[in-house]
């Protein structure tokens, strides 16, 4: 039957008509994970105990009568999204056995719409990184290549799905965690507007950067998760109250494309870029064209600074958010203290990884008195500017169009030693974070068999309009349906 | 010596009287078992927010009115970072820039008994931190984190205060204002009112202020005092033996009553601080401002003045009012309620109802008794239906017994006129056994009287002394 090709909706079909039982469908894919993740490590954990009982409950649900659309589906969570007595590592040894006393928002919302947690997935410590190297829990593979980084921090969601593990994941996104990995692995990724999403529970990078969102096969199965995940949280004060959150409805006509402007900019295709995913990025574009879009040339004349300023802005909250790791009360502690200096001090040097320490350092620095100004001060101006770049553009245009990461996925090991070069790698999707904007990755070709993906940003809170045109797009292609042949059995 | 002049300015740490902490559910009552009052948000879990109580708003906005401060339309909450294994989160949330209320003053008496405006500089709202609990015995330090989170308004005066005496006419000020509006419960020995004070000496003539040093936690006026003092004097000392004074923080012992070195300013924190981003801005329209402004009750200075010329009451009466805004509204109903004279009714309200509460450390809530039924009771004494012993016996049975008030006073009143019949047989009685006393009394010798009232009062022991002589001298006047 071919189940791990299928999208969520054909899930949902074939466990509303009894076909398959949430319990069957569970143990395929735990199946899947026990055959092939050897191969990819895209999970920290996998608890097969836990998975089972949903689906049975799941499965008492459905005979009644009772369920929801999504109930019994599985699902795998970023291991940074807090789980009631399931390890949650955030990929740090620092936090290698902690069992979090809580569901997280994302979570409680998604087993509250029956869907079965099928296992916790790996990531870049703390969810700094772009190519899931970071992990205390080692590098996860590219399912195209294994050679290949999968991207970050969402490495370990975008690999699992990628290789059809899980029928879809979630991810986080503070520069570019969901869709750079999405668009490394052949994937759609959808980072929300900032507010849109609950980060209760989600372990904070950079707190007015996170949030949170879903990997998937495609857009239409990006909206059903998005659907039940988004909304105001009381225990989020930045979650958004005043938007009226309506179910997305994926029905855009051929007059509505018609009245469609797409902004391309362009200081995002300036010499740097590659020049064949350039030529991707522009086959897509012109297949916009033809389906009835309208293209416009705009310009975002500050985006060069956005890098400098993500860097600094993400670091300095890192720095505050993960001084609460100190030994004291929960996660890893260094052996025998003689002094509370001295748990500080061997705690966090044995417990952090080089990535984070650095950042932790960054963040330190930019923050402290006398380059408070000149380094933080400085950044949140940029970031202002950033955002009136936008502000502008989209008076404009509808939506703005960009590769999701200027290049393909590289090879593990090949940009550990030159941090510039990785940070670089997020030029495209960190300025939507520093705006708060909504964005989504869909694939749209492939350059030396590895998938490319384009970056579609929207205006704020326009996720479904964002949902709306990537699935046109999917219906008229089918970049989204390939599966690296290593993984496309049962 | 006597050149020399101090400079004082106080931070005062007010804990904000609300159930639950400033950003998360959990109780903030005093005394719990260790950390059985602290949510996986006050112990910092990974992943938890904080959310703001909007209580903690209000207690500040009636807090910046009541010092005449400007109440910040916009306000935000800052990460003030250090390590310290108390502060679960290892940043305190604070506020630094934009804090809640800025500007503001209050009046006190200086040492020249002369009103003196002192200056505030700002009140802003912070979390607590939990308490650690050192263990010689056990060799290891405890960590209870029930306190962590609980909300503080921390009020900064500008330099404005000359003597030790200002400071502590100051905080009671301070306090004055925080308990009667119910801001806090001002409790010092629970710690809901501390204070840090900078101190700082210079000469008369000189403009520049010298170097401060800050006295850290200081949780009584009597030790805001003698510490104060002790520094000031230190200071000069220092000074005159030529030395300097070095920016510091110290702590006072209260045993030893000196101040000694904590910190000095090369080894204190850079406590990086920035903007919360968990926490948006606190927006505060005029409409709120002014809703809260009308729901509050009359400040403690304006009811002063209102006591002392409106109603003739004592100085020492004024002050048991002013320290409970309870009591004073309690009063207040009474004063409005019965045509008594309110010095009057005011003693007969300490005497009776405030004795008891201060004896058996009750609140006025937990006296059952009304405003109504004090007057009721108080108006039969003035119709000399009952006795001003029976006031406090009428307050007691009401305390223990739900019996109608009117029925109580009717039974005094009843127990009474059967006494004053049997009064009035005894001062018979005396009379006819005295000839000779009421012989002395006809020639004029009305010292005598006194003799009568304490025969009968030897047998007629609860009676009113003044009723009886009254009697006594009806009857010897006929005879």
């Amino acid at each position: 039957m071919d189940i791990y090709k299928k999208s969520l909706t054909q899930l949902a079909a074939l466990l509303n008509s009894k076909q398959i039982s949430s319990k069957e469908l569970t143990r395929y894919f735990l199946k899947r994970i026990a055959k092939y993740d050897s191969k990819l490590n895209s999970f920290i954990s996998v608890d097969e105990d836990y998975a089972n009982q949903q689906a049975d409950n799941a499965d008492k649900l459905i005979s009644a009568g009772k369920n929801n659309f999504l109930t019994g589906i599985p699902i795998a969570h970023k291991d940074l999204f807090s789980t009631k007595d399931i390890f949650t590592t955030c990929g740090s040894k620092m936090l290698e056995k902690y069992l979090p006393p809580y569901d997280a928002t994302v979570v409680k919302k998604l087993n509250d719409a029956g869907m079965i947690s099928i296992g916790k997935t790996n990531m870049d410590e703390f969810a700094m990184g772009s190519s899931n190297e970071s992990s205390y829990f080692g590098d996860v593979k590219n399912p195209w290549n294994l050679e290949k980084v999968p991207g970050g921090s969402s490495g370990g969601s975008a690999s699992a799905v990628a290789a059809r593990l899980s029928p879809v994941a979630t991810g986080s996104d503070t520069g570019g965690s969901i869709r750079q990995p999405a668009a490394f692995c052949g994937l759609t990724g959808l980072k929300p507007t900032y507010g849109s999403v609950s980060r209760y529970g989600m372990i904070a990078y950079a707190s007015s950067l996170d949030q949170g969102g879903p990997i998937g096969k495609s857009a239409e199965d990006c909206a059903v998760i998005f659907d039940e995940i988004k909304g105001f949280d009381k225990n989020d004060s930045t979650s958004n109250h005043q938007i009226d959150f309506k179910k997305t409805q994926l029905n855009l006509t051929k007059d509505d494309v018609n009245k469609i402007t797409i902004g391309i900019p362009k200081e995002y295709f300036s010499q740097e870029m590659n020049e064949d995913i350039s030529k991707i990025i522009f086959q897509a574009i012109e297949e916009f064209k033809n389906l009835g879009f309208n293209i416009k040339d705009i310009t975002l004349p500050d985006h060069r600074y956005s890098i400098p300023a993500y860097y600094i802005i993400a670091s300095a909250e890192a720095s505050s958010n993960l001084s609460r790791y100190d030994g004291v009360k929960f996660g890893y502690r260094c052996q025998d203290p003689i002094s509370l200096e001295d748990l500080y001090f061997r705690t966090r040097k044995e417990g952090f990884g080089t990535e984070v320490k650095k950042r932790i350092m960054i963040g330190t620095y930019a923050l402290s008195s006398g380059y408070y100004d000149e380094y933080y001060m400085r950044a949140l101006k940029i970031r202002r500017i950033i955002r009136d770049n936008f502000r502008e553009a989209f008076k404009e245009v509808d939506f703005i169009f960009s590769p999701t990461s200027p290049t393909t996925a590289f090879n593990i090991g090949e940009k550990t030693s030159n941090a510039l070069e990785m940070y670089l790698s997020d030029v495209y999707t960190t300025p939507v974070n520093l705006a708060g904007l909504p964005a989504i990755s869909i694939p749209v070709g492939f350059n030396n068999q590895l998938p490319v993906g384009m970056q579609i940003i929207g205006d704020y809170f326009s996720e479904s309009n964002i949902l709306n045109i990537a699935n046109y797009f999917q219906k008229e292609t089918d970049w989204h349906n390939y599966i690296p042949e290593e993984f496309n059995h049962e | 010596m006597s050149d020399w002049e101090s400079v004082i300015g106080l931070e005062i740490h007010v804990q904000l009287m609300t159930k639950s902490k400033i950003f998360s559910s959990s109780s903030t009552a005093y005394g719990a078992v260790p950390n059985e009052q602290a949510s996986y948000i006050d112990l910092g879990m990974p992943g938890t927010l904080p959310v703001l109580n909007e209580e903690v708003i209000k207690k500040a906005i009636e807090f910046g009115l009541a010092i005449n401060g400007q109440i910040s339309k916009k306000s935000i909450f800052a990460r003030k970072n250090y390590f310290y294994p108390d502060l679960p989160k290892n940043y305190q949330i604070s506020q630094l820039d934009l804090p809640i209320v800025e500007g503001g003053y209050i009046k006190i008496q200086n040492d020249q008994n002369i009103a003196k405006r002192i200056n505030i500089l700002r009140a802003h709202l912070e979390e607590d931190a939990g308490k650690s609990i050192h263990s010689k015995k056990d060799n290891c330090t405890f960590i209870d984190l029930n306190r962590a989170g609980t909300p503080l308004l921390e009020v900064v005066s500008e330099p404005d205060l000359r003597s030790a005496n200002e400071a502590v006419e100051y905080m009671k000020k301070i306090h004055e204002i925080a308990t009667f509006l119910k801001i806090s419960d001002g409790n010092m020995q629970e710690g809901s009112f501390r204070c840090d004070a900078n101190v700082s000496v210079k000469k008369y003539n000189d403009k520049e202020l010298g170097t401060r040093t800050e006295l850290k936690n200081i949780n009584s006026f009597k030790f805001v005092e003698k510490a104060i003092n002790f520094e000031i004097q230190r200071q000069i000392d220092l000074i005159e033996d030529g030395g300097r004074v070095i920016q510091e923080t110290r702590l006072y012992d209260e045993n030893k009553n000196i101040t000694k070195s904590m910190r000095s300013k090369e080894e204190a924190n850079d406590y990086r601080y920035f903007p919360d981003p968990d926490l948006l801005p606190i927006e505060i329209n005029e409409k709120f401002i002014k809703e809260i402004k009308d729901g509050m009750p009359m400040l403690p200075d304006e009811k002063r003045v209102s006591y002392q010329e409106d109603h003739a009451l004592t100085n020492e009466q004024i002050n048991i009012l002013l320290n409970n805004s309870d009591l004073s509204q309690f009063v207040d109903e009474v004063i409005k309620k019965s045509k008594i004279e309110p010095k009057k009714l005011m003693n007969y309200f300490i005497s009776s109802i405030y004795l008891k509460m201060n004896k058996e450390n009750l609140l006025i809530q937990d006296m059952t008794i009304t405003p109504e039924d004090f007057c009721k009771i108080i108006n039969a004494v003035e119709d000399k239906k009952i006795s001003k012993g029976n006031i406090k016996q009428i307050v007691d049975i009401l305390l223990t017994t739900k019996g109608s008030t009117e029925k109580i006073i009717k039974k005094f009143a009843k127990a009474q006129d059967d006494d004053l019949e049997n009064i009035d047989s005894l001062i018979d009685k005396v009379i006819s056994d005295n000839p000779k006393q009421v012989d002395d009394y006809k020639k004029g010798k009305t010292k005598i009287l006194g003799f009568f009232v304490g025969q009968v009062l030897k047998i007629a022991k609860d009676s009113d002394p003044g009723l009886i002589k009254e009697k006594i001298i009806k009857i010897l006047n006929k005879v």
